[in-house]
């Protein structure tokens, strides 16, 4: 299989609210950063793939607003619907397709225009589940309540996710909310959906990324610092919430294995350096990197009351704060890969961790209670 | 290492107005049944799924999350693309490139709508911008209205040349046991339905169609070994590039078509493409598309579609059949309207097509429409490309 | 920011979509919720293949892939799985907060129903709770025709 390297990065600065710019403008600005970091002009990009919702942008059609603000006149260019990292996926097939050299991938989402309870209730079934209300936040609540009883872990271990991502984010000049906290805090914060509390969950923020993606020729001449794309899978569980024992993840084992498998990784501790992952609750990071083999099956609390995860742990999660941090919804997994990229180069600034990263990982997520996964395994070499 | 990747099965459901018998993700799970039984295949075989259709039809969210239970994607990579009304050509498309990456060897592709379930134009007109489109043109039929206007006035082109259009899809959506409207019309009376948008009227437009559609792609490590007649993909070409409708200035041409085509041609190495081409299945959402948009793909010299019409050139028989299924103005489930195309095209390719089969077909054309004046095309060939 | 912005005033332009849907329910949940609206009956759908009960009934079995065949009535009562009190107000909820959503697993199914409880203190909810189906005065063929699950005995 060709190589693909990741060789142009850029996001916008998130926020809860961009009021000064619409949402095209903000992939426009994405795009900029990401076309000045490859040191290339749009022509030297071949084909786009733009990540977008009809229901977060209250258009149908949505990707009609972001085609020209990410170069798209006169050019191959498509759209997938989900998160970034599935997006990213798409690009990455149109050029080991042999169609195209260099694809520039887009995702943004502007939470602050909507309202989320109301977009996420329309991802229950309209004839089953609808009625009753569910939200994301709620939904997510009776996945925590089942995961954290199954296994014992304590609401004290959720908190600490969330001590340890927002005071990342306080390195991160792009997120937008760095805070300083403690356990304490999290555990007195306003109870939501029990046993979330305000500060297990993630903001909704405006904001956009883009990365260059290139096949290996054509980014040995566009970077001396490609990234490169190792391994790459998703995987989707069943639809319904009472379908799936919400405490296990078997999609993301499957998209997990799949890509480390492509990647020829066998030791994960000692092959895998640091891991960007889609936190959109702070249970989920613990059970996410359970998902991701980086510890037993229920020993995600320990994993981070042991300090692994944290930024000079053994591997190190979230570093740039992650999906508490700063949450622009469809865009959340393509910064992911960008802020894993970003540690593999040396270019993470304050949020660059101290050891030598070889191989990151990146991970996207669509739909509710991590329905369905996507894994990406970037690397140095 | 790159592959080269066919269409190795197809399924799509008895296109209706409407279908209360089922809902949206039974729709689906027809379609996918009846693709794999003609690839003779079963779910276990499927590497992975590509879905697509447009959210606000149906009004769901995370539609590749909610379709598991009916698409069989149950711990399988599943993703979803959406265009608009190039929907079923992107799908399309996106499974080419995901088997041709060598990532999948047998994909399943699947296109759906349920055009019933809401309001067509109240969703539709949310695709134009909120602040400056939305607020003073939008919905899909005042677009088309203008570029038939257009036309007329800068080629001497009437209304009746367009009904003739509307006549030989419908004649040939007779010969289609799936096909959604299947009754001959005359043109007059084409010229006297009730009037929608100056010059357009009621039967110069697609109608509004619950179905569904469902191909498998394989990679060229088994496609032979799943039937004697895969249908090859030779090439795809697309072209997004307007994003407000106001952007789009000379509407007498599908600016999108005349880019898109001249990229497929020239990828596949064809000066004549009425010549070369054996049939087209054009995503032609009213009439005059199907004089406008073939001068565009360069079936022949701007101002002169009438007279390939008139001639019968396109119809079955013609020198190049254009939709022999009956095409859009006979059925239309949007999210699925384009990979119908795409399946049309294959049955042609594979012999398959049976009372709508245009003789000895080896290469054959597919495209999608939608969006902002959108083209998607993809070309199917009999011979494994080089 | 531009300098321009420092001065521009920034309009919001407010709007809301208003799509009206009119979801086709198909064959199998129309049964199932013309039963429950009419005889207050459960009803799951077994599959040949896995021979789960799926509780909402599908048509075909989502881990299987195959047509489902055997209709079979399950209980009214069931075991709480999963359970949240939510403490705040959306515009969605059927009920003002606080309030509790449970996953239930109703005696016979496979699968596990959402569903709101009511008649208890959502201090008091727990797992393993035993739950049984409250029906609405005014049934119109939906899943709120159970107007909620109470605590088995009270
Ligand atoms: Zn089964």
């Amino acid at each position: 299989m060709d190589r693909v390297a990741i060789v142009g990065i850029g996001q916008t600065k998130h926020a809860a609210c961009r009021k000064e710019v619409s949402y095209a403008e903000l992939v426009y600005e994405a795009v900029t950063l990401a076309l000045k970091d490859a040191g290339i002009g749009i022509s030297e990009i071949d084909n786009i793939v733009t990540t977008s919702n009809d229901f977060w942008d209250g258009r149908t059609i949505s990707c009609m607003a972001t085609g020209d603000v990410s170069g798209g006149y006169d050019k191959n260019i498509s759209c997938v619907e989900g998160d970034g990292t599935f997006g990213a996926f798409y690009g990455l097939t149109r050029i080991l397709s042999g169609s195209y050299g260099t694809t520039l991938v887009t995702a943004y989402s502007k939470g602050s225009e909507s309202v989320s309870s109301l977009i996420t209730n329309a991802a229950f079934d309209p004839i089953y589940m609808r009625c009753l209300g569910l939200d994301m936040v709620s939904a997510c609540a009776l996945q925590a309540r089942r995961y954290l009883s199954r296994y014992g872990i304590s609401e004290e271990d959720c908190a600490l996710v969330s001590v340890k991502n927002h005071g990342n984010a306080l390195d991160n000049p792009n997120a937008q909310l760095g805070m300083k906290l403690t356990v304490k805090d999290v555990m007195n914060s306003r109870m939501i959906a029990s046993p979330l509390k305000l500060y297990d969950i993630s903001p909704i923020s405006d904001g956009a990324c883009a990365i260059v993606l290139a096949r290996e020729d054509r980014a040995r001449k566009i970077t001396d610092k490609p990234v490169w794309v190792k391994g790459v899978s998703f995987c989707a569980d069943a639809y319904l919430l009472g379908d799936r024992d919400l405490s296990e993840c078997r999609a993301l084992e499957k998209a997990a294995g799949a890509a480390y498998k492509m990647a020829g990784i066998r030791n994960l501790k000692k092959e895998i350096d640091l891991a960007e992952i889609y936190d959109a609750f702070s249970y989920q990071e613990l059970l996410w990197t359970e998902g991701l083999g980086f510890c037993e099956k229920g020993e995600g609390g320990k994993l981070i009351a042991d300090g692994a995860t944290a930024k000079d742990g053994d591997i190190p999660v979230n570093p740039s704060g992650g999906l508490l941090g700063a949450h622009p919804v469809i865009a959340a997994g393509l910064i992911r890969i960008a802020e894993a990229a970003l540690q593999i180069r040396g270019d993470a600034g304050a949020m660059q961790i101290k050891k030598d990263v070889r191989n990151a990982l990146a991970h996207g997520v669509n739909g509710v209670c991590g329905q369905s996964h996507c894994v990406w395994i970037l690397g140095q070499n | 290492m790159a592959k080269r990747a066919a269409i190795v099965g197809t399924g799509q459901t008895h296109h209706r107005s409407i279908r209360r018998d089922v809902n949206g993700q039974e729709l689906i799970n027809e379609a996918v049944t009846r693709a794999l039984a003609d690839a003779e295949l079963t779910i276990d075989d499927i590497d992975g799924v590509v879905i697509g259709n447009m959210d606000h039809f149906e009004g769901i969210n995370y539609v590749d999350c909610w379709s598991i239970d009916g698409s069989g994607g149950y711990l399988k990579p599943t993703i979803k693309l959406t265009t608009g009304g190039t929907t079923g050509a992107t799908v399309a498309i996106a499974g080419y490139h995901l088997v041709a990456s060598g990532m999948f060897e047998k994909l399943l592709v699947i296109g759906w709508e349920k055009n019933s379930e809401s309001d067509t134009t109240g969703a539709i007109i949310t695709c134009s911008d909120p602040v400056i489109d939305r607020v003073v043109f939008a919905g899909a039929v005042a677009g088309l209205a203008l570029e038939a206007q257009a036309y007329m006035h800068r080629y001497g082109a009437t209304p009746k040349d367009a009904a003739r259009v509307s006549v030989r899809d419908r004649r040939h959506a007779c010969n289609n046991p799936y096909a959604h409207l299947r009754q001959e019309i005359t043109v007059e009376e084409v010229l006297n339905s009730p009037i929608l948008s100056d010059p357009l009227r009621l039967h110069d437009m697609c109608p509004r169609t619950d179905g569904a559609c469902a191909v498998i792609y394989a990679s060229e490590d088994v496609a032979e070994k799943i039937t004697p007649k895969p249908a090859w993909v030779l090439a795809t070409a697309n072209r997004h590039m307007y994003s407000d409708f106001t952007d789009v200035l000379d509407v007498s041409s599908l600016h999108s078509m005349v880019g898109a085509s001249r990229e497929l041609w020239q990828k596949l190495n064809i000066r004549e493409p009425l010549k070369e081409v054996d049939v087209i299945e054009l995503y032609q959402p009213y009439s005059w598309a199907g004089i406008i948009w073939i001068e565009d793909m360069g079936l022949c010299p701007k101002g002169e579609g009438p007279r390939l019409l008139w001639d019968g050139v396109t119809d079955m028989g013609g020198e190049l059949p254009i939709n022999p299924s009956g095409g859009v103005i006979a059925t239309n489930p949007i999210g699925a309207t384009g990979l119908i195309r795409c399946a049309e095209t294959v049955l042609q390719i594979q012999g398959k097509a049976e009372a709508r089969q245009v003789p000895d077909v080896k290469l054959g054309v597919a495209t999608g429409f939608g969006g902002c004046f959108w083209t998607d095309m993809i070309a199917f060939g009999s011979k494994k490309p080089n | 920011m531009g300098d321009f912005w420092s001065d521009a005033e920034a309009i919001i332009h407010e709007s809301c979509i208003k799509v009206p849907y009119s979801w086709q329910a198909g064959e199998t949940a129309s049964y199932f919720l013309t039963q429950l609206r009419d005889e207050g009956k459960i009803w799951g759908k077994k599959c040949p293949c896995c021979k789960k009960v799926l509780v909402p009934p599908r048509k075909s079995c989502p881990f299987c892939f195959v047509a489902t065949d055997q209709w079979t009535e399950v209980s009214d009562e069931g075991v709480v799985e999963s359970f949240t009190v939510v403490r705040r107000d959306t515009i969605i909820q059927p009920k003002k907060a606080p309030f509790a959503y449970a996953l239930i697993r109703l005696d016979g199914a496979d699968t596990g129903l959402v569903h709101v409880l009511g008649e208890v203190e959502p201090e008091a909810v727990r797992e393993g709770m035993r739950v049984k189906a409250v029906l609405a005065d005014d049934r119109k063929g939906s899943l709120l025709d159970i107007a909620h699950f109470k605590p088995v005995g009270s």
